[in-house]
């Protein structure tokens, strides 16, 4: 139902090169509403300037890119450095390019747990609290599209385990579309619609499960990687529940591991919706 | 009152300082000090073209001033060279040029040092009439663009994927400094002119917390440099132009005797 509405941002065959050579190229991607989709692929695989094209930020040097007009647009950037120099606070940063109100900023602040740091100064965060306020900055904007360009680096574990569930929530919440880079594949292979493998080009695309299956996949992260797929069907079920505590348990996955219920990835979307009934 | 030229010359000053506070947060935020002084550079190039064409000097400084931005941002783009490069040369050529065409002239008599220092108790009604009509427009299109301007000089990208037009707030932005100096070459002259955009936002820095603050913080700062120094050039019989500089300086070195009252993780040097 969903997959029929249009386009938030699509990329058709784009590619962008400097200096003559290719940072990734053939690149073609569609993110609709309350859609996840992640890119992975190694270090200089072309991902950050494959989410730089879909913002508009980069211009394609060949093929297009495309957004909704009018999109209001959240980003987590991968390397975002405040100039000491600057006086913001927390509190002023949130309201950086738009005045929102001041409940959807303390409401955003409170789900990425910095509800305390609002009166700080953004240069004495540390580097995972500066990614929890970068988050809720974000959110806050009540985008229709979200791009997170590796967001939780240098979040403590339990933590993002948290984030990432909040994450796949939002999605439902805002109804918004997610491109999400990130490196830790089993956490992100949990709650994504559409994987990306990315090495310059376009690896494989289809997903979870599919990617994870493929032979470009095990090529490109090697055979340590697989394991992550058997990792991702205990973590995709525990999405569904309606307690995220259970998420803590999980780096070594226990009880709530019900293999007959496994395997239903197409559901993504019911699921955390039902999350919603609960909640 | 305004018959007497020492009430001119506070007005002006004030005029001028009120606005050269919150411009000059964002010189020191965008890291621009050196771009200031290649503007300002730039303006005795407008001098010499003014007398040269015998057109009203504040509008020629601004033109000359504004092309000069506007070439560095064109150089910028197409690269080869380093921003500081590209701002040195351009500096000192202009500089050079100014004063090889000022002595072309020899038909006019040019008091080079009022240019070079300022010359704010010469100011006259017209003078004060100009600072105030470009004060009221910076300050008005300052207040307009505030936020994707600061929004730009936190993070580029972030204001650019989030709808935002940076290149657009340079060129304005640049526009702005263009204009600033045109009005406040009178007052501190072409060689001090970044010291009144400077000096009042660095003292400004530690007693703020927030953006808005520091510009209202700066604006005061830079004001009372103004008056404490056009009253001591009164008493000591000193130089204007330099004695403002000299009492934003003392501005500056008190702000650092405030106690720090934010500045918990603020070892110098930060992150």
């Amino acid at each position: 139902m969903l997959k029929r509405q249009e386009s938030l941002v699509e990329l058709d065959g784009a590619g962008v090169s400097r200096a003559g050579r290719w940072l990734v190229r053939g690149v073609s991607l569609s993110i609709r509403k309350g859609e996840i989709l992640t890119l992975i692929g190694p270090n200089g695989s072309g991902k950050s300037t494959t989410a730089r094209m879909a913002l508009g930020v980069l211009n394609p040097d060949e093929g297009t890119a495309r957004r909704q007009p009018g999109l209001t647009v959240g980003y987590v950037p991968q390397k975002v450095s405040i100039d000491w120099t600057l006086p913001l606070t927390v509190e002023r940063f949130m309201r950086l390019t738009g005045n929102i109100g001041k409940a959807d900023v303390e409401a955003a602040m409170e789900r990425t747990g910095v509800s305390k740091l609002r009166h700080d100064e953004v240069r004495s965060l540390s580097g995972g609290e500066f990614q929890r306020v970068m988050l809720a900055r974000a959110i806050a904007r009540k985008p229709g599209l979200l791009v997170l360009d590796e967001p939780l680096q240098g979040v403590d574990f339990s933590g993002q385990i948290v984030l990432y569930e909040l994450i796949s929530k939002l999605r439902n919440e805002l109804g918004c579309g997610i491109l999400l880079i990130s490196h830790d594949l089993h956490v992100v292979m949990a709650a994504t619609d559409q994987v990306i493998c990315l090495n310059g080009h376009v690896c494989c695309h289809g997903t979870p499960v599919a990617v994870a299956s493929s032979p470009e996949y095990r090529q490109l992260f090697g055979d340590r990687a697989v394991p992550t797929l058997a990792v991702y069907e205990h973590h995709h079920d525990h999405v569904h529940l309606p307690d995220g505590r259970v998420r803590h348990a999980d780096g070594t996955v226990t009880e709530s591991c019900h293999p007959g219920d496994g395997h239903h990835h197409d559901h993504g979307k019911d699921g955390a919706k039902e999350e919603h009934g609960h909640a | 009152m305004l018959d007497d030229f020492f009430v001119r010359a506070l007005l002006a000053g004030v005029g001028v300082a009120v606005v050269a506070g919150p411009l000059g947060c964002f010189i020191v935020w965008r890291r621009l000090a050196y771009f200031g002084d290649t503007l300002s550079h730039a303006a005795l190039l407008g001098v010499a073209m003014a007398l040269l064409m015998e057109v009203n000097i504040t509008l020629a400084v601004f033109a000359v001033a504004a092309l000069v931005s506007l070439l560095l941002l064109a150089l910028q783009r197409r690269a080869g060279l380093s921003s500081d490069a590209l701002l040195g040369l351009l500096a000192h050529s202009s500089i050079a040029i100014g004063l090889v065409a000022l002595s072309f002239m020899t038909w006019v008599r040019v008091d080079l040092m009022s240019f070079l220092f300022g010359d704010i108790l010469a100011v006259s009604r017209s003078d004060i009439a100009v600072i105030y009509g470009g004060g009221i427009a910076v300050l008005a299109v300052l207040a307009w663009i505030w936020r994707p301007l600061f929004a730009a000089t936190v993070n580029r990208e972030i204001a650019e994927a989030e709808g935002q037009n940076p290149r657009q707030m340079d060129v304005v932005f640049m526009l702005l400094m263009a204009t600033v100096i045109a009005i406040a070459l009178k007052i501190v002259g072409v060689l001090l002119i970044t010291a009144m955009l400077i000096i009042p936002a660095a003292t400004a820095r530690r007693l703020v917390s927030g953006p808005e603050q520091m510009a209202v913080v700066a604006g005061i700062a830079a004001v009372a440099s103004v008056v404490g120094g056009l009253f001591g050039s009164l008493q000591w019989d000193t130089p204007s132009g330099p004695t403002i500089v000299v009492a934003a300086v003392c501005l500056f070195v008190a702000s650092l005797l405030v106690p720090a009252t934010f500045a918990s993780g603020r070892q110098q040097g930060g992150k």
